[in-house]
């Protein structure tokens, strides 16, 4: 597998205070990313995930540390030419509707007139935006501003796409849609980068991810190598019995007027409870196994480090 | 091409900012107020109005590109809209000049319009088109374009009000140079005498792109005279704007 982004040992500081000094804010980050993959790149905040993206994309220049883009040099206007970047919570030039600030965009890549036109109609529903695409931007919701700003970053049909925190500021079914939307680039073949903090949004979509915490990564691989398979608990919610002959089978964690909610360690222990409800013509409620996820993960981890 | 479309959109942004609109209304009041003048004077009136007129368009021009300049770049930073711009397939000069173009537009919008106003005033006094106005009013162009370099030049590296006042003090310190030139006539040879050589040589000179004396008054005005002018434009303007593009090349946006 080609890596279509690599960083090698990437140190970046910021000089703050009145004093100008020196505080480290990445410390020595290496990774790599291969061709069509959705990776994700998880960290607490303030670790340095946009830090890390902004000196991918050339806005900061970092200390040391090397970083390519399809082989060559990430500054180069070719690597330019086949990203696409959607930086955090975006802002964009609002005095332009959403088509005129599409078409000015759509000029630096150099795309035709007639074409971008298509383009930009396919955007529009694409993210959609098509009813507002008369709008001001100024007068665009937070959401609204995170839609147009997916556009703009597949304006040239990256084969990089580069999101910082994608699903911010989006509700429930915006964040699903745009799930959605980072599954499909993958199927037509693009390679799309992401961080993000909120691990559940974007576990269920990535292949690889890199934990950074503090400015390093403590962590780097396939998602079902970081997070095993097996079940730590299960949940069982019931009715129909009392409390006291389960007692010893698992941790009660609340109790209704009817219905009980019970943690169970074993899985023997989540049989015998079930079989004892049936005996008593009680009533099985819900019976949910928990699996290790990457949230589980990512706490032991910050404790850790 | 690239240039071309920051420009435009710059000139499509810069254009509904309401301080030109504030100025341009002071610009207009100044005009007409040398009208009201030249009707309490004795002697020639037009010149009044002329002379009045000239360097309203001048003040008011350097304080358009001085506004309008030092909030450019810090604008697209502070609002982060240069984020995306940047990560498009363009170089960090071309996003300068395209803005530098853009404001250059802006302002010559803006004079035209000035312009326009105070041949009108003029106009209604003589019933003539005082063509010969537009030589000076070229180098009152020239003189907004190179202090629009300099706002640029701040900006790119401190906040509005800072560039501001920094663009303020050039504007001033290059009206005022030339009294160097007859202080370096009067000191005896020596190190003051260089060192004064130097720190003219330095510091701006805008006086030589003022011919509204010499227009208003019918002088004659040798041409080498133009030429040094528009050569020493070129020089001073293209060097500021190279050192805009080193700083602006330097930074970090964090
Ligand atoms: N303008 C700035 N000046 C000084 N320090 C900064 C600046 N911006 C960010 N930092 C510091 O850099 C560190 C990393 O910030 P960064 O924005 O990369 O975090 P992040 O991982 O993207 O967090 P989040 O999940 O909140 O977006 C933080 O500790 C922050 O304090
Ligand atoms: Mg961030």
């Amino acid at each position: 597998m080609a890596a279509v982004l690599k960083i090698q040992d990437l140190h970046k500081s910021f000089k703050t205070g009145f004093f100008l000094k020196k505080k480290k804010i990445l410390k020595g980050i290496s990774l790599s990313v291969g061709q069509g993959e959705i990776f994700g790149y998880l960290g607490p905040n303030g670790a340095g995930k946009t830090t890390t993206i902004k000196c991918v994309i050339g806005l900061l220049h970092p200390e040391k540390g090397n970083i390519e883009i399809f082989g060559t040099s990430h500054l180069a206007l070719k690597a330019k030419e086949r990203i696409g970047f959607l930086p955090e919570n975006p802002y964009f030039y609002d005095h332009l509707t959403a088509l005129e600030f599409l078409h000015f965009y759509s000029q630096l890549f150099l795309i035709e007139k007639k074409e971008a036109e298509e383009k930009i109609k396919g955007l529009l529903q694409l993210v959609g935006l098509e009813k507002e695409a008369d709008l001001q931007l100024r007068k665009y919701s937070r959401g609204m501003q995170q839609r147009i700003g997916l556009a703009q970053a597949l304006l040239n049909d990256p084969s990089l796409v580069l999101l910082d925190e994608p699903l911010g500021g989006l509700d429930p079914l915006g964040r699903k849609e745009l799930r959605d939307i980072i599954v499909r680039l993958k199927e037509e073949g693009k390679t799309v980068f992401l961080s993000s903090h909120i691990l559940q949004d974007v576990e269920m979509i990535c292949d690889r991810v890199a934990i950074i915490v503090n400015g390093e990564i403590i962590s780097q691989g396939a998602l079902h190598e970081l997070v095993s398979e097996k079940i730590i608990f299960t949940e069982v919610v019931f009715s129909g019995i009392e409390d006291k002959e389960v007692e010893g089978l698992g941790e009660c964690i609340s109790r209704g007027r009817e219905r009980t909610l019970l943690k169970v360690l074993k899985e023997e222990n989540v049989e015998k409870i079930v079989e004892l409800v049936h005996s008593r013509k009680g009533k099985i409620h819900s019976l949910i196994p928990r699996t290790e996820t990457l949230e589980d993960l990512f706490v032991e981890m910050v404790k850790q480090g | 091409m690239k240039i071309k479309a920051i420009a435009l959109n710059t000139f499509k942004e810069a254009i509904r900012d309401r301080i030109l609109y504030v100025l341009l209304f002071f610009a207009t009041v100044c005009i007409i107020f040398s009208r009201i003048l030249a009707l309490l004077t004795v002697g020639d009136r037009v010149k009044i109005i002329e002379d009045v007129g000239l360097a309203s368009l001048s003040l008011f021009g350097a304080l358009m590109a001085i506004f309008m300049g030092t909030g450019l770049v810090y604008k697209e930073i502070d609002k982060k809209t240069i984020y995306t711009i940047l990560a498009k397939p363009i170089h960090r000069f071309q996003f300068l000049l395209g803005k530098y173009f853009g404001l250059v537009l802006t302002l010559f919008v803006m004079l035209l319009s000035m312009s326009v106003i105070f041949l009108a005033v003029i106009f209604l006094h003589t019933f003539t088109v005082e063509w010969e106005m537009l030589v000076a009013i070229l180098f009152i162009f020239l003189e907004v374009c190179l202090i629009t370099s300099v706002a640029l030049l701040f900006s790119c590296f401190s906040t509005p009000i800072l560039s501001s006042l920094l663009s303020l003090s050039f504007y001033l310190i290059g009206h005022l140079s030339w009294g160097l030139k007859t202080l370096i006539d009067k000191i005896k040879p020596g190190f003051g005498k260089t060192l004064t050589q130097i720190i003219y040589t330095l510091a701006p000179d805008l006086e030589n792109f003022n011919f509204k004396t010499e227009i208003v008054h019918d002088l004659p005005i040798p041409p080498q005279i133009f030429l040094f002018s528009s050569l020493y434009w070129m020089a001073y303007t293209l060097a500021i704007l190279i050192l805009a593009i080193i700083v602006f090349k330097k930074r970090d946006f964090i």
